[in-house]
């Protein structure tokens, strides 16, 4: 094995990838000029990707699923898309495209998945899992109380993860490539031997865990032999270390179906790989750019197997291979790097696409070259979300994070995040109006709110109210996390994830909320204006009357802003109430994916003038049409999210027509770095970037064969425009898009 | 921060107001905080605003309220941006507009106007002279004739009074022509506007405006009738001579 060309640091001896990253990094200031397009190889690849997923579209979706093979880290043969034209091999499966059945989350779902395509589960493994194995799901519902069971019912949780894999945590898949897995195997080894007595619950616990994280790291060893990969060694070139990196992470995915599997932050950690061997002169540029496009269509083509239902939820198939780009060092050196550039690439070199996520880690002192190519790339491709760089790295306290499915921060590999979707607090706000009964059925959900009798609604004792009922609400939503976080670590442990993390991390427990925006505007209906409920004969609010006008979240007026700061602050403060289990610390998200037309429909009309079923804002975003006096207006109502009460992720989706963003691309360039520059420095988290004309997703609509790689964000992550349902995608078109007279 | 309601009523420092726009992107370097004010005492045949023609209507803002909004918008402008009043005719309120400015000033923020030039009070240039970074002046037509079809109003001349108040004051201007086919895209009216101005030095740029339909449902809800309903909108090919006619005249042609 060569000397290796790297400078020390505290990574030599202990398990530091960002040591090694803060050592080694050549940030680059230049611009995008050097960059390469495709290989014929990557061009023959793509073809080949592209005439897969055409037959998956055309075919309900689904181009095959494998009905005899439990999913693991060393299942299936190897697979490749056209062996001689990868530089970067690794498939889930032994073939492009294929499903597979991961049952441990719950085996329930997957029958019902197959069901649903006409398929049933090897006879074998049916009765293994009916009579004999226990799986994440059956743990759950064992443990629910009838409390949670309504409130699961009624819609008031939804979405949680206690039928399907929880996801969200980030293995260091950097880890693999820089120590190998001897190094890594020996590290866990003495992680254990540490772990001593008296043998409590916890000790024990985790004793079996890194027991499973060692031999997770044996069968990455056995699927790196499948591939002909010695993967027990550090990796030694450019080439490899994508390889090795890519390795880790489809480990993770053949292993796991979590709702959203990020990758990191590998951009910046490759190319220090990929520089040395430019400078010696072993690579070229093309053969470099080679690597990053084969490794992100491999990402591109990692597929889960999902029940129709969790469209609701999370529509138009998605993975969230979230991968994390740019920042800045806490020494005030940029982490741009020409990989960060090679990354952003590939949506010229293989066209746009939801996957992966790509993120931009944003801060005012980025390079200007690279600020103006990611504004290009976002009004060009609509495939990119920016996050606030700057701010995360004040209040989380770290330089070397990922995002974890859209906005949520985490340390890499030192801290991971227990995902529990969200609760709706429009709802909510519903309840603490009809003595704690469901707005819809009427069922008694929690005692304690008097019934409201007044004929207009008062401000100050619907407050009171609305506190209990967040209060009640808080509490039963932390015993259902506790319940799914335990059931899941004891029948789904994501093991292969685990190895790469340290042993013992730092856990957010990850709350969130939906239909902020209408809580918001309700209130200030009711502050500022009269609101006469409209109550049925069981004294149900059926609809309300506003009398006069009230100021609506969306147009930069403090006034509601701040209700809606507020609202978040007030439940960010009552979930941190209760025990949790492994004491994670409670963290809360404004994010809804798609969920907002779910949550919508099962959400009675609320004090803003919302009709019953319409459906929310996504997000943080303010509603549809009430954002009056245009893009920054709207920008900074968001702004006034606090994030230190909502440090899982505020996010928000912004849609602009082109031409609204300047009349030509290079003033449309610097007026969205000018919009990224304000936003964030007026301490916003999260946004997504849509710049599209209505037409062109109305003729999506009508012609979806014509734009099989149309790319929208919606809530924290992009979709294939043509994968969503006709409701979502009509949904989409009705969003604010900015657009001026 | 001062609310509608809280507003104390002393016209010095109220504006009336259309409408705001937090995000412009056309009427101005960069992006730009609009304000579009109520009233303007020309009524355009194509105006794409009618609704801000009359001088009734509109919402009272205090200075302050806009400036509080403002300030909030300031990260967003960049090196370029700032703030345009737009109209309805800017103008018309100059007296309450000089305060604003001022601030705007003392607070680093790029000024501009976009106006038709008709009035050239004390106030204005006051406004213009001390507090004013851009003027956008908008040229209707280069014959009496055609002035008058446009704008109903006589005398073409308060345009040019106008370009040559602000030549003389050495600060920035741009022009702006709106092109309607058969109306005011003929090569000679092109051709003669360029040559009224082709010394001038204080003309940055000139933005043409390629005729739209946009507004005609504006018209139509004022219950007002749209005389150039039968005009139609400029081919791409119409736009590039109007394009290659101008430029010899001007440092800079844009269309907008």
């Amino acid at each position: 094995m060569e000397v290796k060309p790297f400078l020390d640091g505290l990574w030599t001896e202990s398990v530091n990838v960002r040591s090694f990253v803060f050592n080694n990094i050549t940030p680059y200031h230049g611009n995008a000029e050097f960059l390469e397009g495709p290989t014929f190889r990557t061009k023959k690849l793509w073809s080949i990707c592209k005439k897969a997923m055409a037959e998956e579209r055309n075919n309900n979706g689904i181009r095959s699923i494998d009905t005899e093979t439990i999913s693991t880290i060393d299942a299936f043969d190897p697979g490749y898309i056209d062996k001689e034209s990868e530089v970067i091999v690794g498939l889930q499966t032994d073939d492009l495209l294929k499903r597979t059945m991961k049952p441990f989350g719950g085996f329930k779902v997957v029958n019902k998945a197959l069901s649903e395509y006409g398929l049933k589960p090897n006879k074998k493994i049916k009765e293994l899992f009916s009579k004999y194995v226990k799986t994440h799901n059956d743990g759950v519902f064992d443990a629910y109380n009838d409390e949670i069971k309504k409130y699961r019912s009624l819609g008031i949780l939804t979405g949680l993860p206690d039928n399907y894999a929880r996801g969200r945590i980030i293995g260091d898949y950097r880890r693999l490539a820089l120590y190998g897995l001897d190094f890594l195997i020996k590290k866990k080894t003495e992680d254990l031997a540490k772990v001593t007595g008296p043998m409590t619950d916890d000790v024990i616990r985790l004793r079996e865990e890194i027991s499973e994280q060692i031999k997770a790291l044996r069968a990455m060893k056995r699927l790196g032999d499948k591939y002909g990969l010695d993967l027990s060694r550090p990796a030694q070139n450019a080439q490899e270390a994508v390889q090795w990196t890519y390795m880790a992470y489809l480990a993770a995915v053949k292993e796991q179906d979590g709702a959203a599997m990020s990758l990191g932050n590998v951009s910046t950690f490759l190319d220090i790989y990929i520089e040395n061997d430019l400078q010696k002169g072993r690579i070229t540029e093309a053969e470099a750019q080679e690597y990053i496009d084969q490794l992100v269509m491999k990402l591109r083509m990692v597929r889960h197997l999902r029940m129709k239902a969790y469209e609701e939820i999370f529509a138009g198939d998605p993975t969230w291979v979230t991968e994390a780009i740019g920042g800045m060092f806490s020494d005030s050196r940029t982490k741009v790097t020409k990989t960060s550039f090679r990354f952003l690439n590939t949506l010229y070199n293989l066209g746009p696409s939801p996957e992966p996520n790509m993120t931009v880690l944003w801060s005012e002192d980025l390079p200007e070259n690279f600020k103006k190519f990611c504004a290009k790339v976002a009004i060009e491709t609509s495939s990119l979300q920016f996050e606030n760089d700057r701010l995360m790295r004040e209040l989380r306290h770290s330089d070397d994070y990922g995002i974890a499915c859209c906005v949520s921060h985490q340390d890499l590999g030192k801290s991971i995040q227990f995902f529990g979707a969200r609760t709706n607090l429009a709802k909510t706000l519903l309840l603490a109006l009809n003595g704690g009964r469901c707005e819809l059925t009427g069922v008694q959900i929690f005692e304690g709110v008097p019934l409201d009798k007044d004929e207009y609604l008062d401000f100050d004792k619907v407050m009171t109210n609305f506190k209990i009922a967040m209060q009640e609400i808080a509490r039963v939503y932390s015993d259902t996390m506790n319940i799914i976080h335990f059931m899941h670590d004891k029948y789904y442990y994501e093991k292969a994830q685990m190895a790469l993390i340290d042993t013992n991390p730092h856990i957010n427990i990850a709350y969130g909320i939906a239909g902020l925006s209408i809580v918001a505007d309700s209130l200030s209906a009711i502050k500022y204006a009269k609101v006469k409920p409209v109550r049925n004969e069981k004294g149900l609010t059926v609809d309300f009357k506003i009398e006069g006008e009230f100021p609506k979240y969306g147009n930069d007026d403090d006034r509601v802003d701040q209700l809606a700061a507020q609202a978040v602050s007030d439940f960010n403060h009552e979930l941190k109430q209760f025990p949790v289990y492994k004491n994670a610390e409670p963290s809360l998200s404004v994010l809804t994916i798609t969920s907002n037309i779910a949550y919508g429909r099962k959400t009675g009309a609320t004090p803003d003038g919302r009709a019953q079923g319409v459906p929310f804002a996504p997000g943080a975003n303010p509603m549809q049409g009430r954002d009056e006096n245009g893009a920054i207006a709207s920008l900074n109502s968001v702004a006034k999210i606090n994030y230190s009460d909502a440090q899982d992720g505020i996010s928000n989706t912004f849609s602009i027509v082109p031409k609204s963003l300047g009349p030509d691309i290079e003033t449309r360039v610097e007026n969205l770095t000018s919009i990224l520059d304000g936003y964030f420095e007026n301490n916003a988290q999260h946004i997504n970037i849509n710049v599209l004309d209505k037409e062109t997703l109305l003729d999506a609509m009508k012609h979806p064969e014509n734009y099989p790689q149309l790319t929208v964000r919606v809530s924290g992550y992009a979709v294939n425009f043509v994968r969503l349902t006709r409701e979502q995608q009509i949904e989409v078109i009705s969003r604010s898009f900015h657009e001026m007279m | 921060m001062l609310f509608l309601s809280e507003i104390i009523k002393t016209q010095d420092n109220i504006l009336n107001v259309h409408s705001i726009e937090s995000f412009g992107t056309h009427d101005g370097p960069g992006v730009r905080f609009v304000i579009f004010l109520q009233g303007c005492k020309l009524k355009c045949l194509y105006c794409h605003n009618p609704d801000t023609i009359g001088l009734e209507g509109g919402k009272p803002y205090h200075i302050e309220t806009l400036f509080s909004l403002i300030l909030k918008s300031k990260p967003y402008f960049g090196k370029n941006g700032g703030v345009t009043v737009s109209g309805g005719e800017p103008l018309l309120q100059a007296k309450a507009l000089i305060p604003l400015f001022k601030k705007l000033k003392e607070a680093g923020i790029h000024t501009a106007l976009d106006t038709n030039g008709r009035i050239l009070n004390h106030f204005a240039q006051e406004l213009l002279d001390a507090y004013t970074d851009l003027v956008m002046l908008d040229v209707k037509h280069m014959t009496e004739e055609g002035y008058q079809y446009i704008t109903g109003m006589k005398n073409k001349e308060t345009t040019f009074n106008f370009s040559r108040y602000r030549e003389l004051s050495s600060k920035p201007m741009w022009l702006r022509y709106v092109l309607i086919p058969g109306l005011t895209d003929q090569t000679e009216l092109l051709q003669s506007m360029g040559n009224y101005f082709k010394n001038y030095k204080t003309i940055e740029r000139l933005e043409i405006q390629p005729y739209h339909k946009l507004g005609v449902h504006k018209w139509d809800a004022l219950g007002w009738d749209y005389k150039l309903k039968n005009a139609r909108e400029n081919t791409i090919e119409e736009i590039e001579h109007a394009v290659q006619t101008l430029k010899p005249y001007f440092k800079k042609v844009v269309v907008n």
